[in-house]
This record gives C-alpha cells, structure tokens and sequence, in this order.
C-alpha cells in the first residue's frame, strides 16, 4: 500500500514540474509590462532598473523560471503588486472561505445526487427515473451564476428570506455564516448533484443486475437491505474516487459564485487579479489550484485501493 | 421492390434514423435548430438594431413594443437575444474546432507510435488537465486581452487536452486491429494509415465529445463574458447581458431572465444531441 502511495506521487512529479513550467511561462504572455506598472507614473529609469535587477527580469529565462521554482518551493509565491501582500499569505487567508463554500457545496450534492441516483435506478423506466434524470441534465445545463441571479431575485429581492451577498467567518458567527452560504453552496453543488445522480445511477444500474445481488434476492432478503447492503457498497465505489476529482472542478465553479455572491474567497481573488494585472496572484491562484487538483487525483487513486478489496491485495 | 429498401442503410443515415428515433435527441436537435436559424438569420429579421439606444425607453417591461422589454440604455432585449445568439453559437463552435484541429491530431500520434512521443505527449495531457477548464480559460483569456475572439481562443486551448486523450485512448484501442495491421502489411506510410484507417473509426466518439463540448464552450464563453473577459460592449453576448443585468435585477428582473433562460435552453439541447447521438453511435445498440 505504501509503496503504490508512493508510486503514485512519484508519477505526479513530472506532471508538476509541467504545471509549475506552464504557469511560469503564462506570466510571460500577459499584455503590459509589471516593471513599469510598478514604477508608477514616474517611470524613472533609474528605479526601473532597479527593479528590473531586483525581479531578475534581466535573466535569461531558463534562469528566471529556476529562481522562481526555487522561490515557490520554498514556499515564496512572490508579492502582490497591488497589496504588497505576500501571495501565499493572500491565499491562505482566502482559502478558508472557498473552502467552507466547497464542502457546503459538496454536501448539498452527496445528500441530494446519490439518494437521487439510487432511487433513479431501483425505480427504472418509472416517472421518478424520468423526473431524475431529467432534473440532473438541467443542473448539467444551467449556468451557475444565471442560478444565482434568478435565486437572488426570488428568495432575497421578492422574498427577503436569506441574504444576496456577504460573507461571515463560520468561527465568528456560525448561523450567520450559514445563512450567507446557503444560496451560494445550492448554486456551486447544483451541477455537482447532477453530476453524483448520473454516475450512481449508472453504478447501481450495473450492481443490480450483478449475480450477488440475485443471491441476495433470492435468500429473502428486504429490498432496502439488498439495495443498501448489498448493490450501493459495490456501486459507490467510483462514486466516491469520482467526488475527489469533483473537489477540484469545485474550486474553478467557486470562481463565478463568489463573483455573484460577492464572497471574498480563492475564485474572488483570481478575478480581481485579473482585471489589476496582479501577475503574482494570478500564477499563485492557477499554481495553487493545479496542485489541489493532482493532490485530489492522487487522494481518488489511493481511495480506490482503499475501498477495493481486490486491488488492496494485488499491490 | 426497390433495391435501395433492401440493401442495408448506410451508417450515416442509420445513426440519423436511430437519432430521429429518439425522442429527447430530436428535442434537442430541434433546439440547436432553432437557435443556429436565429443566429443565422438574426440581419433579416424584422427587429430592432441591437446597440441602437432609447433614452426615452430605459428598462421598460416586456409589451408589444418590445416583447422582451428594454435594457438600461433602452435597447431592445428581444434584439440582443437575436444577436447575442450569434456570439455564443458561434463561441461554442470555434472554440471545439480549435480543441479538435489541435488535440486530435496531438491524440493520434500520441497513441499511434507510443513509446517516448506518448509518454511526453501525455505527461503534457496531465499537467493541461491538472488546471481546472475555467480557471485556465480565465487566466489565458486575461493574458491574451479581453475579447470574444481570445475567449474563443483560450476555451478552445482549455478544451484541447480533453480531445488528445479521448483520441489517444481510442487509437489504442484500434490500432491493433486486423485491417490496421493489414494496411501496414501492404506498405502504407504511417500518415496514410492514421488518416485513412484509423480516423475514420475513432471518429464517431470524437463526435460525441465536440458536441457535449459545444454545450460546455457556450457556457464558458458566457462565464468569460460575464467576467467581462468576452465579447466588449455594446456588442450584445448573453454573459455581458446578464452581468448588466445583475445589476437592476430589483428594477428591471427581464434583462436577468431572458439570456439566462436562452444559455440554458442552448446548452440543453446540446446536451440532448450528444447524448442521442452517443446512443446512436453506440455499436453495443445497433
């Protein structure tokens, strides 16, 4: 087991090293020049010189790209230019609250996609079925950030039941922090409820037919304890290593709720980096992302030996 | 008897007369119809020209003069569904042209020779994946500069990955097949070979990917423009439409609805298409 752990992130280096050298090279296609952003309206040569030496922007850039990975690995993602904020402290203080909305969110999408997705497939062919399948192809095809605006003309504009916007640390003032996330967590785990419902039906619509689950019948057993016992444990399985990869398409949602929502996390940050040619950030923010993308592939490969009996022994 | 009823259908058309079979294929191709004839058709028809403004007609609701009501600088609404239609259509084809024009060619080398060239091509598949579709279209939109042709651009490159590995993974499956073997046998170079033999039969699953990545490209190039890293006003897209619209939704809710609802339907009928055509294509059905 742990040396198919370790194999596994030993096969994630170069993926990274590949990711590290694309973001790099990313920063080298933006439009404008940071130095002259940075010498203000001045643009005295002097001081432009000056931090041109000081970014090593004079180096070739094999050499820039090296001292930059040196910098990232040892946990400097640079300096907001518009903040003067350190970019892995503007992260971290960031992350949390894209975080908080990610689990909401993936919550919201196991409680409603699975029970759905089973109930779906014991009941195939039926209008339950239909209604199912018909509810996640429109959560599939909904813009999540048109959800939005129509959720927040309903509940906040007409109804006044939950606030449009805002946001409040879950420590400070949970019910309030809850209440500012609802919304927010329904939209981002809409399309992700959709998603968990397709791919458990389609699981339990393989496991139900299985042998073992017409022994099962066959010895007398309940129809629950069949379904639950016997089919969902074996379909749950790629349901579950598929959530883990999900987690990071999670994070790329949270860009446009948190624009709606106007919730100062992660995807909050990429965006207002964006428009202020905050070339620190931005890298930071894909860099960052990626990372927690590979990191979730590995966690849904290892989870998958876990849950698999069959694979545990083989390695 | 005619002899066209007995000889068996071509598979063009008996992938069309499975498609036509099906009920939701047939709603959705019957809503990409509607809309590509709107977006084709948007110079002829009898409305209103899209960036003309009123100022005696601002954020007026829907009524017979203007059946979508008007937005915050009086334009017609109804005419900027039209036209707006056109920008994303037209996002959603180019981008997936520009995915499948680099990715499969990328994809059938790749699982073509193997070896090194797969390994490297694959390692490069990896890391592209590793950053989330949207996020990495944000990011190359804003270093390409804001516009609807660089959101084409950066969706299509977004979406390029997707298109290697599915193509990878079905030349391998076909490439040691009897009649790919065969072509080799009597000489044929290897271009030959993957354009003539192989292609052809790892088409239909591309197929089904382009369409399926039409349906996500409309909804990237809405989120881009949304951003405002689209198509630039006053040119009329959905997502810009909807990003004014955010904020007079106490005003003026119909600038909201409408080109929310149009991104939805689009993107359903897509979807529909693709799954249909999926279903039709499957050899497992036939």
């Amino acid at each position: 087991m742990l040396l198919f752990i370790l194999r596994r992130i030993l096969i994630a280096v170069p993926t990274l090293i590949l990711v590290s050298m694309f973001v790099f090279t990313l920063q080298k296609l933006l439009p404008g020049d940071p130095i002259l952003v940075m010498a203000g309206e001045d643009r005295d040569p002097e001081v432009i010189a000056l931090l041109r030496e000081k970014y090593r922007m004079n180096e070739p850039l094999v050499m820039q790209y090296l001292y930059w990975a040196r910098d990232v690995l040892s946990g400097d993602l640079g300096v907001s230019l518009r903040t003067n904020e350190p970019v892995l402290s503007l992260i971290a203080s960031k992350l949390p609250v894209t975080i908080q909305l990610a689990v909401m969110s993936m919550l919201f999408a196991f409680l409603v996609g699975i029970p759905a997705g089973i109930l779906s497939a014991v009941r195939k062919g039926t209008w339950i079925d239909w209604l199912a399948n018909l509810l996640a192809l429109s959560g599939l095809s909904i813009p999540n950030f048109w959800l939005g605006i129509m959720l927040i003309l309903l509940v906040s504009v007409n109804l006044g039941w939950l606030p449009a916007s805002g946001y409040e640390s879950f420590w400070v003032d949970p019910v309030k922090s809850l209440t500012t996330m609802i919304m927010p967590a329904f939209v981002l785990g809409t399309a992700l409820a959709a998603t968990l419902m397709r791919h458990t039906r389609s699981a339990m619509l393989g496991v139900l037919q299985a042998d073992y689950v017409r022994t099962a019948r066959a010895k007398g057993l309940r129809g629950r304890a069949v379904i639950l016992k016997h089919a969902f444990r074996n379909a749950v399985l790629p349901v579950v290593t598929l959530s883990a990869l999900l987690f990071g398409e999670l994070l790329a949602g949270a860009v446009l709720t948190e624009q709606i929502f106007t919730i100062p996390g992660f995807g909050k940050l990429i965006v207002d980096a964006v428009f202020n040619r905050d070339y620190a950030v931005v890298q930071g923010v894909v860099l960052c992302t990626a990372v927690g993308f590979i990191f979730m592939n590995l966690v849904a490969d290892v989870l998958y030996v876990i849950l698999n009996p069959r694979l545990r022994t083989s390695q | 008897m005619n002899v066209a009823t007995v000889a068996p259908a071509k598979p063009a058309n008996r992938t069309w007369l499975k498609l036509r079979a099906n009920k939701s294929a047939l709603v959705g191709v019957t809503l990409v119809t509607f809309f590509v004839a709107m977006a084709l058709l948007a110079p002829v028809l009898p409305i209103a020209d899209p960036i003309g403004t009123d100022w005696g007609a601002i954020r007026k609701p829907p009524s017979a003069a203007a059946w979508m009501g008007t937005d915050e600088i009086g334009r017609d609404v109804l005419s900027r569904m039209v036209w707006g239609a056109r920008a994303s259509l037209l996002a959603g084809v180019v981008s997936v042209l520009i995915a499948v024009a680099i990715g499969v060619p990328f994809g059938l080398i790749s699982g073509y020779f193997g070896g090194w060239t797969d390994s490297i091509i694959s390692r490069i598949t990896d890391a592209l994946l590793a950053m989330p579709f949207l996020i990495m279209a944000i990011a190359l939109a804003a270093f390409l500069g804001p516009s609807l042709t660089n959101a084409m651009i950066a969706i299509g490159l977004s979406a390029v990955p997707i298109f290697i590995r599915l193509t990878r993974g079905q030349v391998l499956a076909v490439k040691t097949e009897d009649y790919v073997e065969g072509a080799r046998a009597i000489g044929l170079g290897h271009i030959p070979i993957m354009t003539r033999y192989i292609l052809p039969n790892v088409f239909p699953p591309i197929l089904v990917q382009a369409t399926l990545t039409i349906a996500t490209a409309i909804i990237a190039e809405a989120s881009l423009s949304f951003l405002g890293l689209g198509q630039q006003p006053p040119s009329p897209s959905w997502g810009s439409m909807l990003n004014t619209a955010k904020n007079f939704l106490s005003q003026a809710p119909w600038m909201a609805i409408w080109p929310g609802a149009g991104i939805f339907l689009v993107v359903i009928g897509f979807n529909l298409m693709g799954d249909g055509l999926r279903d039709a294509l499957d050899p497992r059905e036939h």
